[in-house]
């Protein structure tokens, strides 16, 4: 049955309308209203992180430190780095996409343990407090890095209160995982199987797992530091008989994984994005969901990719590398499914097919140049550079922002009942696509000839591609602001979207939109495939 | 404007060959993303949909496509991988011969010792064509050795000493930079690197005119006089009648340690014993030596192990390979 029939009009009754106190959202358990919540917190970190890296990328347009001073500059980079990851990128998806769709998608009412998810977000904003104290107190100057001796030793800033906030931003992070877990594990509606399971799904057990396994690890190191820049133990420290490169190894332990924690929802937001927008089962379902595992476990395993120049011994460098090379496979071979997914497809370029094809293209950029990285006698010479800086963008922006973005427009109508406008969302799909590239790729070029990250000051003969990445910056930030102001327009006055405007089979777009309070009428029962387009449209041969 | 370089003058003997690399990697990422962008332009072309209640009907997985793009991936990466360790191999092995070099690195500047204790600050003269060995340390937190034009960092760190070599290939000054975030001013620890052909070189090294700290005394000399002005002499003495063992013919040797433990006599263990004595007492001996933590600068230090090492034996071959490694 074509949903495309329904007419688009609001249940009377929904999670939204559901209290509309004050109170109703702070003490609220309804996993939907914490994806709000969470949303309303990482868009605000977004928005302050992307303030800095603005003024980042203006102090660079000249060789020297001019608009602001190197001590600015360098608070300017390490709060943009920790913001944006720790506070932004680690939690978006899983917190507003993951919170809102894990238990509507395995067919359940909420959450495993909704008051821990509602204790989740307070705990995060708790950290977001302390790390916006850390920065109005009069920053930090750590790099988001934190590497020892300099932070407990030599900086003169608020490393102890930043590093609380990550811990606490980390203990967030586990409390969703767990809640993920448990869920995906007991509470999936009757029929539904594990290899029923959207992709999506699977994508964040295999988050869930490096977020409970990893973020203790970080939590340790921001404890250490403060230990001993506190109490002056010494265990970094080697004046008083620490190891500077201990902390190396904890810091990159959890957060290489972290990388995995932000692509791998993301890859999970690209799989359910192709399946509807191309009406067709995700070709090689399968491999996709054990690839998601497999980036997960041997994600562990290559910290010290990392550590190349750092005096780590060459033979654990080789066995990095290996790793390291092994991990990009199942990457790849989630590209090759997704391509092979269009193959004769039926396939339409609404707005989030349009973040899903600039995915494509910047994270296979992304992906590929992490090859650069992982060879060993090419990274001694790109290790710290501006290369390194533009390849994490090419992931981390390229490849989850896109994602983030995407699957925001997907199930935009699902959250709020109402649509985006569609031409306006082009534009800024569009605009962040041509912003991108012209921000980071000038920086490949750049860490090539030699430039080193974190510099306020630089030789001249880098002024050039620098004010071509300034200019790319203004193009990429119109893309990212406006569907900040449309979506805020659209949350009042959009156009009333029905339960299923794409056509999709998915088992979050057969409740109604908004969803009720507690996602479904009745317990759905499954019965088939999560991607079966065939039968969904009444054309089963 | 068309002089517009897209890679960094090659200056070392190793810089080709990383360079092949990076253009062969280029060469891959860019047919890769042509043929990704191509396939994703030419399927949404062709299977654009048409009327509204249209669906796909594509195939829903092959195991063979599947392995073929497993395995061809696999071997891709690992022929990558063993072609950037080979290199990378080239890269912390330093040759048989080299001249000697120390590097210590400070917030914010560099200060380097020439082999006949010639110093400098943020300039450092090589010869072309001639391998360098640099032993370096720093005085406060971690900073990089990074020279574009070589291809080559290495990190350096305090309480150690990490090593790097090069050889260069063409006179000319390029950049050091310090790529390791290293606080307020870390962007302007630059330096220079002046390569000189090897006459040049020469005639610099005796001169004192353009170094920027006046030639000291030759290192070793200067260590010696340091041994006995910090009255190292009256224990460790020649033969076994001091308090502490002799020092004659220690370096590159193993030492027992009071636990039992065989330790490498490297400059890093002679280091430790100057700051940290208590650390690794050697078996036979009593616990009374003093540290000198604070009492020696860097450069000291430097002096001492080079003074040590002249009435010490040679580092064993594979040793000196494995403290490259290290």
């Amino acid at each position: 049955m074509s949903s495309l029939t329904q007419t688009a009009s609001m249940p009377e009754k929904h999670y939204l309308n559901n209290g509309t106190t004050l109170k109703s959202w702070l003490l609220t358990v309804d996993h939907k209203r914490i994806a709000l919540l969470y949303l309303f917190s990482v868009l605000v970190m977004f928005t302050i992180g992307g303030i800095f890296a603005i003024l980042i990328r203006l102090e660079l347009l000249t060789p020297q430190a001019d608009l602001v001073t190197p001590d600015i500059y360098n608070r300017l980079f390490t709060l943009h780095g920790i913001i944006m990851i720790l506070f932004f990128l680690i939690p978006a998806i899983p917190g507003t996409l993951g919170n809102f769709l894990v238990p509507i998608m395995v067919g359940a009412k909420d959450l495993a343990f909704p008051k821990i998810n509602l204790f989740s977000w307070y705990i995060f904003n708790l950290g977001v407090i302390l790390a916006v104290a850390a920065l109005v107190l009069g920053g930090v100057d750590t790099g988001w890095t934190f590497y020892t001796p300099f932070s407990t030793t030599f900086s003169n800033s608020n490393v102890i209160l930043a590093g609380l906030g990550a811990f606490m931003a980390g203990f967030a992070s586990i409390l969703t995982g767990l809640n993920f877990l448990v869920t995906i594990h007991r509470m999936r509606a009757p029929g539904m199987t594990w290899f029923r399971l959207p992709l999506y799904i699977w994508s964040h057990y295999a988050t869930s797992i490096i977020m409970i396994l990893g973020t203790p690890v970080l939590a340790i190191a921001i404890v250490l530091i403060a230990v001993e820049r506190g109490l002056g133990v010494g265990i970094f420290d080697p004046n008083i008989g620490g190891d500077p490169l201990l902390f190396q190894h904890l810091f990159w332990f959890y957060s290489h994984p972290a990388v995995y924690v932000m692509i791998l929802p993301a890859m999970g937001i690209i799989s359910e994005i192709i399946a509807t927008f191309s009406r067709q089962r995700i070709f090689g379902y399968h491999f996709v969901a054990f690839s998601s595992m497999a980036i997960a476990i041997l994600g562990f395993l290559v910290w010290g990719h990392h550590l190349y120049v750092s005096s780590q011994s060459v033979y654990a460098s080789i066995v990095f590398s290996v790793l390291t090379m092994l991990v990009a496979v199942p990457s790849a071979v989630k590209m090759f499914n997704w391509a092979a997914t269009l193959f004769k497809g039926s396939i339409s370029f609404d707005t989030p097919m349009l973040y899903a094809f600039g995915f494509f293209g910047l994270f296979t950029i992304g992906g590929l140049t992490g090859i650069f990285c992982a060879t060993l006698g090419l990274d001694v010479h790109i290790h710290d550079t501006y290369f390194i800086v533009a390849h994490f963008h090419y992931v981390m922006v390229g490849g989850v922002v896109m994602a983030f973005f995407g699957g925001l427009h997907y199930w935009w109508p699902k959250m709020t009942g109402r649509m985006y406008p569609e031409m306006l969302a082009r534009i800024a799909a569009v605009a962040t696509f041509i912003g991108f590239n012209t921000t980071f790729f000038p920086q490949f070029i750049l860490g090539y000839l030699g430039m080193p990250r974190r510099y306020a000051v630089y030789p001249p003969e880098f002024q050039f591609l620098n004010i071509c990445s300034t200019l790319g910056a203004t193009i990429l930030s119109i893309g990212a602001i406006l569907p900040l102001f449309y979506f805020a327009w659209s949350f009042k006055y959009g156009r009333k979207a029905s339960s299923n405007p794409w056509g999709s089979t998915g088992l979050e777009w057969q409740t109604t939109s908004p969803p009720p309070t507690f996602n479904f009428e009745e317990t759905p029962v499954v019965d088939r495939d999560p991607y079966d387009y065939a039968h969904y449209y009444g054309k089963e041969s | 404007m068309f002089d517009f370089p897209l890679i960094p003058e090659q200056a070392s003997s190793y810089a080709g060959d990383v360079d092949n690399i990076y253009f062969f990697l280029v060469a891959m990422t860019a047919v890769m993303a042509f043929i990704i962008t191509v396939l994703v332009i030419y399927f949404a072309a062709r299977y654009h949909r048409k009327n509204v209640d249209e669906i796909g009907s594509g195939p829903h997985g092959s195991v063979k496509l599947e392995i073929i793009w497993t395995i061809i991936p696999v071997f891709v990466v690992m022929g990558i991988f063993f072609w950037g360790t080979s290199v990378f191999y080239t890269i912390q092995k330093p040759p048989e011969d080299t001249i000697e070099m120390w590097v210590v690195g400070k917030q914010w500047m560099w200060k380097f010792q020439q082999p006949n204790g010639k110093r400098e600050i943020n300039e450092l003269h090589v010869p072309r064509g001639q391998a360098v060995k640099l032993t370096m340390t720093s005085q406060d937190v971690i900073h990089s050795f990074f020279v574009p034009a070589f291809r080559v960092k290495q990190d350096i760190l305090p309480g150690r000493y990490t090593t790097v070599w090069f050889e260069a290939t063409k006179a000319g000054e390029y950049h050091l930079f310090c790529a390791e975030y290293c606080g307020t001013n870390h962007s302007k620890m630059m330096g220079k690197i002046i390569v000189q052909e090897p006459v040049e070189y020469a005639e610099w090294l005796v001169s004192g005119g353009t170094a920027q700290v006046a030639a000291s005394s030759d290192p070793t000399e200067a260590g010696l006089e340091m041994f006995n002005a910090l009255a190292c002499n009256t224990c460790h003495k020649e033969g076994s009648s001091g308090l502490g063992p002799t020092l004659n013919d220690l370096y590159g040797s193993e030492e027992e340690l009071a636990d039992g433990t065989m330790v490498l006599a490297d400059d890093t263990y002679i280091r430790e014993s100057i700051l940290n004595p208590a650390g690794q007492i050697v078996k036979g001996f009593q616990p009374v030596m003093p540290t000198y933590q604070g009492q020696v600068t860097e450069e000291g230090l430097t002096q001492l192990i080079m003074y040590i090492r002249s009435i010490g034996g040679e580092l064993p071959a594979d040793a000196a390979a494995e403290s490259e490694a290290e």
